[in-house]
Parts: structure tokens; C-alpha cells; sequence
């Protein structure tokens, strides 16, 4: 499956689960499963072949999400609606505070005109909604050329350069 | 003023660019409506009733003859020849052709101006005290704190797509003149013991359909910390406002849930995290903004002026319009003027083209080509020379723009209303002619003077109902309109909201239930009185027995039976 990551269409073998039967089993690979799934059967997580995410939304408690956070390769942010934009300070909270270095991923509700703000907020890779363009939507990391604030990004307050 | 630099003007220019691009996907139905509307939305793009209505930024009110001159053009080339001032010191185009508003937006990047989040579910434009830098009670002059501000929310990635819409305003005066107790963060400029100045910080204020006072959830915040506080308060909004009601989704509504104890709390621990960051405003930024409001060059002898005098007392209709639209400033020999837009015949707040390239005119002669626009929806020329007074009014008079009722009850704030607004219930602006037509005797209106009416179409309270001496809210009653009438609201220093006066009134009577309200007044005032003084001491039951003389005893009768 292609996703953008990092500002370029890529192919991706993350399998994301959404739900999971209490008796079946994980596919073998690199998975994704709600942050609910891994609190429930972390033992059984921590042993399987494969890399391991979990994907949060805008009601889970940052705070639980980071007590587990070195178990994580990957963070998914779900976005259930496109203007739900609670995910945008957990991304940020993920990186300027909790050093999370690994790929934090947009999932759900994601189109072209939220990227530039996702990733200022350092989300890095972006599960487009099926029916859009991806090709199209690699313009939105260029529209806006100046910054004036600062972000996870790293970008400076522009009137450092003033 | 403030003057953009390559970065600021580069910023616009991306901007109407990336509009243009939206608006093209849009219309070639590669963007839902639904997805669409947030991005029009965040460029002050509504769908209304007739047309489109566009909303410009007026950042803290402040524009050049250039930029006047701008707006002028756009009413013309693509409106109907007429602007709407709003209060949030904005201006509205009623008529705009959704395909055009890319060219509009690039003719006001041309004079550094934009729509960026004049609407939306994000950082609003910013608003202050309309006499800013030339008030006389000023600790701080507020608006480079408003630039700083504006630009720091300009595409804020981490708040992009709050909760619910989210405004701010900062004064810098003694008096509040910018209702900084109704928003949802109100900054006062305040100097501590030590002699700094600095902000006090209030959080959770707003009208709308829940009023709410705001709280103070800081005393005295260092202006270094000012980004990093703002961050904090945002960030605990972003992530526990709620979403699932758009009716309960203002920060108003979080604080009076968490409690201001404990959102206090945690925004400070949220801050304790982030202050020492690179959000750690530099003296030398604000230095280099407040550089850009420094004061015009004054003439040093103004004061020696004596001609002003002698207009005004060869001259009465001059002397009338002095005594209530000429406002003290802090330079002598000079003078803040108000522009009424207030005329009995026109909307309230509204200014055609020709008034405004008249208006740029003027102020290019008499005030060092400033102008400003007020929360309740007048002008300010800021910097007239009181030799220039008279010169000034016969040149307002002469485009009807010298109406001499700043502050009295024609000084009406007016939504657009069911007219205009696809939100409203019921017309405002037949309601302002109402009043216009029954109020039509200038010395009736001086001896009642200082009372403000504010009226909304709606309950999402744009005409700033909740906090007008009389307040008029329109709604409606299986399709038919009538009005909600509170009393005794201010949104000074003293900020309250009204108290509802009894069951809403029909259309036809709101300008002689008005006039009951006055009788009352005018029977019960003490000297120098106010109307809204005159309220504090009586309480409103007079008021509810003149107006529902009947309805009123019978619930008296009711209330003692049950006893």
C-alpha cells in the first residue's frame, strides 16, 4: 500500500488492525493496533516477530500513551473527522516533550489541506484518505513558505531572522 | 503603524495562492462542500442568505488611507459600492462572487492585508481599545502586543482546528474600552509593585449563547512570557474542549466546567513546561514592533491654537458635534476624532465607497493617514490637530459622516441580521431604523445621553446583546420575530451581563417600549445620572412594571398565593 512519508509516496507494509477478534490472532509482520489492544495483551505483543505501533485518537490520555512509549516504532493518530484537531497537540506533545523519534503517522479523516499544519506539528507520514490525490496533495508541504512560530518542526520564531 | 517586511508580505502572497488553488479545486468538485468550508471559512468566507459575505481582517482596527483606499476599490469592483464595520473591527463585503475572492485577496495582500482566520474554528483577528496609542489613561500603548500576537496565531499548526472559534483582546488603558472581559482571553496592560509593566490575564469570557464574564487566571504575566502563556492556554483548550457540541465547545464553557481553580492549574503546569522554550518572546522583537506604532510628529504648539475656540462659539452645530464625537488626547493642541456611522438613514456600521476614498482624503490632511475602526462600529481619525477640527467636520459633513450622536442611543451596535445573515432569527437592522425614525429629536437624545443600545439578530450575539445598557435580541416565534430586551449589561471595566426585562416583544413595539424604558429613566434620575447608574440604584422592577404593567401584578398576586 503507498502512503506519503517524509514528503514522498512510499511504499508501506504496516498492517493496521482496527479490530481484532478476542481469539484470533495478529497477521505475522509490522502491525498497528489501537493503543487498547496493547494495554489488554502486552505480554503477548512484546514477544511477536515484527514492529510494533499503536494508534491513539484525540480522547486517549497522553500520559498513559508515554509510559509505554519505548515499546512503540510507530505512533498512528487517528483522525475521525478532519477538523478534529486534538491530535495536533499529541503529536506535538510526542515530540518536543516526550523525544518520540519514532514514525508518527496520520490515519482516518486525512486530506491535503491539513498536511502543512500535521507536519509542522511533526507527524511524518500520512495515510490519505482513499479517494484522494496523493500526488496532488505532496503540494501542500510548499504552499506556505514562511513560518512565524515555532513548532515541532524545529522551526525558529521567524523574527529570529529579522 | 506596522509595516510588513519580506517575511509578513511573503505570508499574504503564499496565502491568495493557496486560496486560489482551494477555491479551483472546489469549484471543479475535487473538495467536498464539506471539506471546503473550513478553508473558506479560515479566509473569512461565509455562504450567506444572498451571496458570499467575505470578512477582512482590520488588525486592531488600524488602517492606512492606502489600505482605505483598497477597501474602497474592492466595494466597488466587486461588492455593491459598500462595506460593513463589525465589532470585531472587521469589515464585511455582502456581495462578493465566490470566484472572485481569490483577486480580492491579492488586491489585499497589495497593501498588507489579508482574511487569514477572520472566521473559522481558530485564532480570530485581534482586537484592542480603539483610541490605542493616543488615549490619555494609557499605561502601554497595546497594539504591538496585538502584532506579535497576530503574528504568532498566523497559521498556528498546533491550532488550526480548535474546538470552536477563539478571540482575544488587549487594552492598554485605565478604561476598558475593547470589552476584554468578553473574550476568550482578555490581556490588560497592568503595572505591578515593582513599577513593570506587564498583562493581566483573564480566560473563559464570551458572549454568544452562554454569556460568561472571563476570570482572571493571571495577575501580572511578564511580557516576555506572553507567547509561552497564550501556548499553554491553548494547548489545555485544544485538547479538553469539547467537540461533540459545537454549542458547549468555547473555552468559556471548559473553564466554568474544570473550575478557574483548577484550569488555572493546569495551565500553569502546562507553562512550566514550555516558558523557558524558544517561545521566550526577546526584548529586542518587542522593541522592534513597538518602534512601528511610535507616535507621528506632532507640532509642538498645537495647544497655541486658538481658532478652535472661536468655531466653536460662532459656530453651534460645530460646538454640538465637539461636545460629543471630539474625543481628549494625549498630546495637547491634538484630538482623537469619531466618524459617526451612525446617520439615522444607513445600517448601522455600514460606509460606502465614496465615503471611504473621501475618509482617505482626510486623514491623508488631518491624521497623519491613520484611521481606525471601533468595536461599536464607528471610525477614529486619531491624530487631528485642533486647528484642523473645523476643516475636518465640514469636510465629514459634507459626505454625511459628522452626525453628532457618538455615544447616545443612536450609537447603536447592529448585527446585519435576518437581512444579510443566514444565523439570524430576526432582523436588526429594521429595528435600528425603528429606533432612528421614533428617536428622531436631537435634544431628546442629549438629555437622555449616554446609553448604549446593542442588538443581535441571533443568539450568537455579534451585536454584543448580553452587554448593552438595553440589549435587543431577536428570535423567533414560529416564524414570526420578535425581541428579547435585557438591561443594565456593560462591557467596560465594570463588566455585567443584562438582566432579561420579561417575555420578548413584538416587532412593531421595540422603539416605544424603548421609550418606556427612558420614562422611567428620565422620571427617576438623580442629577448627573446615567441611564445604566439610574439601573444599578432602581433594579429592574420599574422598568418590568411600565412595560408589562398587567403581567407584572399578576405575578405578584401569583407569588404571594403561593406563600
Amino acid at each position: 500500500m503507498q502512503l506519503i512519508k517524509d514528503q514522498k509516496i512510499i511504499e508501506d507494509n504496516w498492517q493496521r488492525i482496527t479490530e481484532i477478534a478476542t481469539d484470533a490472532s495478529l497477521p505475522t509482520g509490522d502491525v498497528i493496533v489501537p493503543f487498547a489492544y496493547w494495554l489488554e495483551n502486552r505480554e503477548a505483543l512484546s514477544s511477536r516477530e515484527g514492529r510494533l505501533g499503536v494508534c491513539i485518537d484525540g480522547d486517549n490520555d497522553i500520559q498513559e500513551v508515554v509510559k509505554d512509549i519505548k515499546h512503540f516504532y510507530l505512533i498512528a493518530l487517528d483522525f475521525p473527522a478532519f477538523a478534529d484537531g486534538r491530535s495536533y497537540t499529541h503529536a506535538r506533545l510526542l515530540r518536543d516533550r516526550y523525544n518520540f523519534e519514532g514514525e508518527l503517522r496520520a490515519v482516518g479523516d486525512v486530506l491535503r489541506d491539513q498536511l502543512f499544519f500535521m507536519q509542522r506539528c511533526g507527524i511524518n507520514s500520512f495515510q490519505l484518505r482513499e479517494d484522494k490525490d496523493m500526488q496532488d496533495a505532496l503540494n501542500a508541504f510548499t504552499e506556505l513558505s514562511v513560518k512565524y512560530q515555532t513548532a515541532a518542526d524545529g522551526a525558529e520564531p521567524i523574527y529570529k531572522y529579522r | 503603524m506596522y509595516q510588513y517586511d519580506n517575511y509578513d508580505q511573503k505570508i499574504v502572497d503564499d496565502r491568495v495562492e493557496q486560496f486560489r488553488d482551494q477555491t479551483r479545486r472546489y469549484l471543479a468538485g475535487e473538495l467536498s462542500e464539506a471539506e471546503f468550508r473550513p478553508l473558506r471559512l479560515m479566509n473569512g468566507l461565509y455562504i450567506q442568505t444572498h451571496a458570499p459575505m467575505l470578512r477582512v481582517d482590520i488588525p486592531y482596527g488600524l488602517l492606512s488611507s492606502k489600505q482605505l483606499r483598497m477597501l474602497a476599490h474592492i466595494s466597488r469592483k466587486y461588492d455593491k459600492n459598500y462595506g460593513h464595520i463589525s465589532t470585531r473591527q472587521n469589515i464585511q463585503y455582502n456581495w462578493p462572487k465566490l470566484e472572485t475572492v481569490p483577486d480580492i485577496l491579492a488586491d489585499l495582500a497589495s497593501v498588507q492585508m489579508h482574511a487569514i482566520q477572520s472566521s473559522g474554528n481558530c485564532i480570530r483577528n485581534i482586537t484592542s481599545d480603539q483610541f490605542a496609542g493616543v488615549a490619555e489613561d494609557e499605561v502601554e500603548d497595546p497594539r504591538p502586543y496585538c502584532e506579535i500576537l497576530r503574528q504568532w496565531s498566523t497559521f498556528h499548526p498546533e491550532f488550526a482546528y480548535l474546538p470552536r472559534k477563539f478571540k482575544f483582546a488587549v487594552s492598554g488603558a485605565t478604561h476598558d474600552r475593547a470589552a476584554v472581559q468578553v473574550h476568550d482571553i482578555g490581556l490588560y496592560l497592568v503595572r505591578n509593585d515593582a513599577g513593570e509593566v506587564g498583562f493581566k490575564v483573564l480566560v473563559g469570557g464570551g458572549l454568544g449563547r452562554t454569556p460568561v464574564i472571563g476570570k482572571v487566571i493571571r495577575e501580572f504575566l511578564e511580557k516576555k512570557h506572553m507567547l509561552s502563556y497564550m501556548e499553554a492556554i491553548l494547548r489545555i483548550y485544544n485538547r479538553l474542549g469539547r467537540r461533540d457540541n459545537k454549542y458547549k465547545a468555547r473555552i468559556k464553557i471548559l473553564v466554568n466546567a474544570t473550575g478557574i481553580e483548577k484550569f488555572t492549574a493546569m495551565v500553569e503546569e502546562e507553562w512550566s513546561y514550555i516558558k523557558g522554550s524558544v517561545l521566550l518572546l526577546d526584548q529586542k522583537e518587542i522593541d522592534r514592533v513597538r518602534a512601528q506604532f511610535a507616535a507621528p510628529d506632532y507640532e509642538e504648539n498645537a495647544g497655541a491654537d486658538t481658532s478652535f475656540a472661536e468655531h466653536q462659539s460662532s459656530n453651534p452645530a460645530f460646538a454640538t458635534w465637539v461636545g460629543r464625537n471630539v474625543v481628549s488626547h494625549k498630546v495637547d493642541g491634538y484630538r482623537a476624532v469619531v466618524v459617526s456611522l451612525k446617520a439615522p438613514t444607513i445600517a448601522p456600521g455600514d460606509v460606502t465607497d465614496v465615503q471611504m476614498d473621501h475618509l482617505a482624503d482626510l486623514i491623508d490632511k488631518y491624521s497623519f493617514g491613520e484611521i481606525v475602526t471601533t468595536h461599536d462600529q464607528n471610525f477614529i481619525m486619531p491624530h487631528v490637530k485642533q486647528a484642523d477640527l473645523f476643516s475636518l467636520w465640514e469636510g465629514l459633513v459634507a459626505q454625511g459622516l459628522a452626525t453628532p450622536n457618538i455615544g447616545l442611543l443612536t450609537d447603536m451596535i447592529c448585527c446585519p441580521g435576518l437581512d444579510f445573515c443566514s444565523l439570524a432569527n430576526a432582523g436588526s437592522i429594521p429595528i435600528a431604523k425603528q429606533i432612528n425614525e421614533k428617536f428622531n429629536d436631537m435634544d431628546y437624545l442629549y438629555d437622555i445621553g449616554d446609553i448604549k443600545i446593542k442588538m443581535s439578530g441571533c443568539m450568537n450575539a455579534c451585536g454584543h446583546h448580553h452587554v448593552g445598557h438595553i440589549g435587543i435580541l431577536g428570535v423567533d416565534k414560529k416564524g414570526v420575530e420578535f425581541y428579547q430586551l435585557t438591561l443594565g449589561g456593560s462591557s467596560e471595566n465594570d463588566a455585567v451581563l443584562g438582566d432579561r426585562l420579561g417575555p420578548a416583544i413584538e416587532k412593531e413595539k421595540v422603539a416605544d417600549t424603548i421609550g418606556l424604558l427612558l420614562d422611567v429613566y428620565v422620571e427617576h434620575r438623580q442629577e448627573q445620572e446615567s441611564f445604566l447608574d439610574t439601573y444599578r440604584r432602581l433594579g429592574i422592577d420599574p422598568y418590568k412594571q411600565r412595560v408589562y404593567p398587567k403581567k407584572h401584578s399578576e405575578k405578584k398576586v401569583t407569588a404571594s398565593a403561593a406563600y
